[in-house]
């Protein structure tokens, strides 16, 4: 569902240094009273581009987002929204348009006034605001609903319109926040697929504020995960998935098997880790930024284990008893597509490890209280240093 | 069966104690008796009687006047403060101001009344503005004390309006001025009219707040018909009283027909 690049190229320009950005942000720190909600943000969007900021309640992500739209202004810092420095400009003159996450349709109004309140503004003619007013509902699919009042909406059309209404003017810049925040779960991953397939065929930059990190990873070219008012991480979603470049970003998308451990050969081909809190020396093969003796952190992921009952043959390249533990299965979760075991390691630890349910009822399947080897690859896990 | 009966007896007994006192003031008005408690037959005497009566229908349009001027003036005091003290992030003595305006609310009208007779006097002989008492005193003292009305009223509407309506108003185009009487003002509309209404009613029944401040010539409807009782209940009285019952049972029966055709039919 994630927006597909269609020529790597030129579907991704923050990967093309010269690339000139649509939104820049520079520098911004928004303070409320001694508490910077957002601290030091610099960031760059480019044109066509659907961003996800992602954080956890009080990160700053929707004081950021507020900020874009002009409800408030930086306590320092710029925001740059196609080349016009936005500080000096309010809210109602701005190419940007937000869609609420509370929707923010106006109760008193129809479907149609609503959707017509930001044209209305423009001066538009009439016969060309009820053109756009038809043209939208036939985009959010809710030609017919016209004269209805909001309360009369269901939660999935409230949210339509609140996004026709959002797209009316055409605006440059979409900020939605939570967009599906207020969706069930089936009618969220509907809405996603709808949400992505629109934004492709108008090509507006959208900038979206999620807790989510399903919905981040499924929606966005880009990511942007905050902690604390700071931008922990930018990155595409198989980047910050596959290699977080830090112990939070590691823990908060997905799940992690995180250890602490010593480096022991610093080469650089390899690494090797030993790792009292693992039980195990692990074998890193490929280079990493650090020094001999330093203390650091080693990620993976519970899918990028394996589970055997007999101890695993040495991996070509990797020296062996390194990058596998014994352990004990001490619980089960099944989850029908796949299986979660909670492993012990000898030294009492626990390790999360996942299976592909590939074949039904499996009766090979690793059970309770079965005593397993787990094992990993040398490209598997992560080394984080911060 | 028990239970089909408790629901009438109970909603029967409850309308005959509230309605029971009405009823019998409109029976009574059409009394072809002097005395007002002894019934002697059919009559609208009453009705003639009030048309020629010299005082009663003066002082009616009296009060009506003064309750409307007063509402108004109280419903753009109160929304304003009400639109401080919600709005406002933090100012010098808002909690202050909290307080005094919820403050006439609970005061006996009694203490309102005097503190605001002892007032204008005071400013009469120090700027001499309000010259004596009268019309515009009782005016000035409804507008204080159904300001504090308003503001509860519209301060709990404007509480619960979310800011992103305006916020949204404002994201689409709409300058501040436009985002108050497009957005704002539909949407507080209901409680401005209560609390107008409200402010009215208060006006009008006020008694013992515009004994104090009225002056020669500025009796209300209230100290009128109060003077008149303490010479035993005169029927024009009644009568009254019934054209008052009728209009405003016709207000509120049309503002119900007007709500109940307005609210849609369910999706």
């Amino acid at each position: 569902m994630a927006k597909k690049p269609q020529l790597v190229a030129d579907t991704r320009p923050w990967r093309d240094p010269a690339a000139k950005p649509f939104v820049r942000i520079r520098n911004v720190t928004k303070k409320f009273g001694d508490i910077a909600a957002v601290a030091d943000v610099s960031l760059n969007i480019y044109k066509g581009e659907l961003f996800c900021l992602l954080g956890g309640s009080g990160s700053g992500k929707s004081t950021l987002l507020r900020m874009l739209a002009g409800f408030e202004t930086p306590t320092s810092g710029t925001i740059e929204i196609d080349g016009q420095d936005m500080s000096k400009v309010a809210p109602y003159n701005r190419p940007v348009n937000m869609m609420f996450q509370s929707y923010a349709l106006f109760p008193h109004m129809s479907v149609a006034q609503n959707i017509a309140y930001g044209l209305k503004r423009d001066g538009l003619p009439r016969a060309e605001i009820e053109a756009r007013v038809a043209e939208l509902l036939q985009l959010v699919k809710l030609t017919g609903y016209e004269n209805r009042k909001p309360n009369q909406l269901s939660g999935g059309q409230r949210q339509r319109v609140a996004l026709a209404r959002a797209l009316a003017k055409r605006p440059k810049l979409l900020l939605l926040d939570e967009p599906l925040g207020a969706l069930d779960k089936k009618l969220r991953e509907e809405t996603q697929f709808e949400l992505v397939k629109i934004q492709e065929t108008l090509g507006v930059t959208f900038i979206v504020v999620t807790h989510d990190q399903e919905e981040a990873m499924s929606l966005a070219t880009r990511i942007g995960v905050m902690n604390q008012g700071e931008i922990a991480m930018v990155g595409e979603p198989t980047e910050i998935y596959e290699f977080p470049n830090s112990r939070f970003v590691a823990n908060f998308i997905g799940s992690a098997n995180m250890v602490e451990g010593v480096v022991t050969e610093d080469e650089p081909d390899h690494v090797r880790i030993q790792s009292k809190e693992l039980g195990t020396d692990i074998y890193v093969s490929h280079g990493v930024d650090c020094s001999p003796e330093q203390i650091l952190w080693w990620a993976i992921r519970p899918e990028k284990i394996n589970l055997s009952r007999e101890k695993p043959a040495p991996q070509a390249g990797v020296p062996s008893e390194t990058n596998m533990v014994k352990g004990y299965v001490e619980d089960i979760a099944y989850l029908g597509d796949m299986t979660v075991y909670q492993v012990k390691l000898d030294n009492g630890r626990y390790i999360r490890v996942t299976k592909t349910n590939a074949l039904r009822g499996d009766p090979e399947a690793i059970s309770w209280d079965e005593t397993v080897w787990a094992s990993w690859a040398g490209t598997s896990g992560s080394v984080l240093v911060s | 069966m028990r239970r089909s009966l408790t629901v009438p007896i109970v909603a029967t007994l409850g309308f005959l104690f509230l309605y029971a006192p009405i009823i019998a003031l409109v029976i009574f008005s059409f009394n072809a008796n002097r005395l007002v408690t002894v019934w002697s037959g059919f009559s609208v005497a009453s009705y003639s009687s009030l048309w020629s009566d010299p005082q009663l229908l003066p002082a009616a349009w009296l009060s009506l006047q003064i309750a409307a001027i007063a509402a108004t003036i109280a419903l753009v005091l109160g929304t304003l403060c009400a639109y401080a003290l919600v709005r406002f992030r933090r100012f010098r003595g808002k909690t202050v101001l909290q307080a005094t305006v919820s403050a006439p609310l609970v005061m006996p009208d009694v203490i309102t009344g005097l503190a605001l007779l002892l007032m204008f006097v005071a400013m009469q002989s120090l700027i001499g503005w309000p010259s004596g008492r009268g019309v515009l005193t009782i005016v000035i003292a409804h507008a204080t004390f159904c300001t504090a009305y308003v503001t509860v009223v519209v301060q709990s509407r404007l509480t619960d309006l979310d800011l992103s309506l305006e916020e949204a108003a404002m994201d689409l185009g709409a300058t501040p001025v436009r985002v108050f009487f497009d957005v704002t003002l539909p949407i507080i509309a209901p409680a401005l009219v209560s609390g107008w209404l409200l402010a009215f009613t208060l006006s009008l029944d006020d008694l013992v707040i515009a004994s104090f401040v009225s002056g020669p010539g500025s009796s209300t409807l209230p100290m009128v018909i109060y003077s008149k009782v303490r010479l035993g209940v005169a029927p024009e009285v009644n009568a009254l009283a019934t054209i008052i019952i009728g209009f405003v049972a016709a207000g509120v029966f049309i503002a119900t027909l007007l709500q109940l055709r307005r609210k849609p039919a369910k999706a």
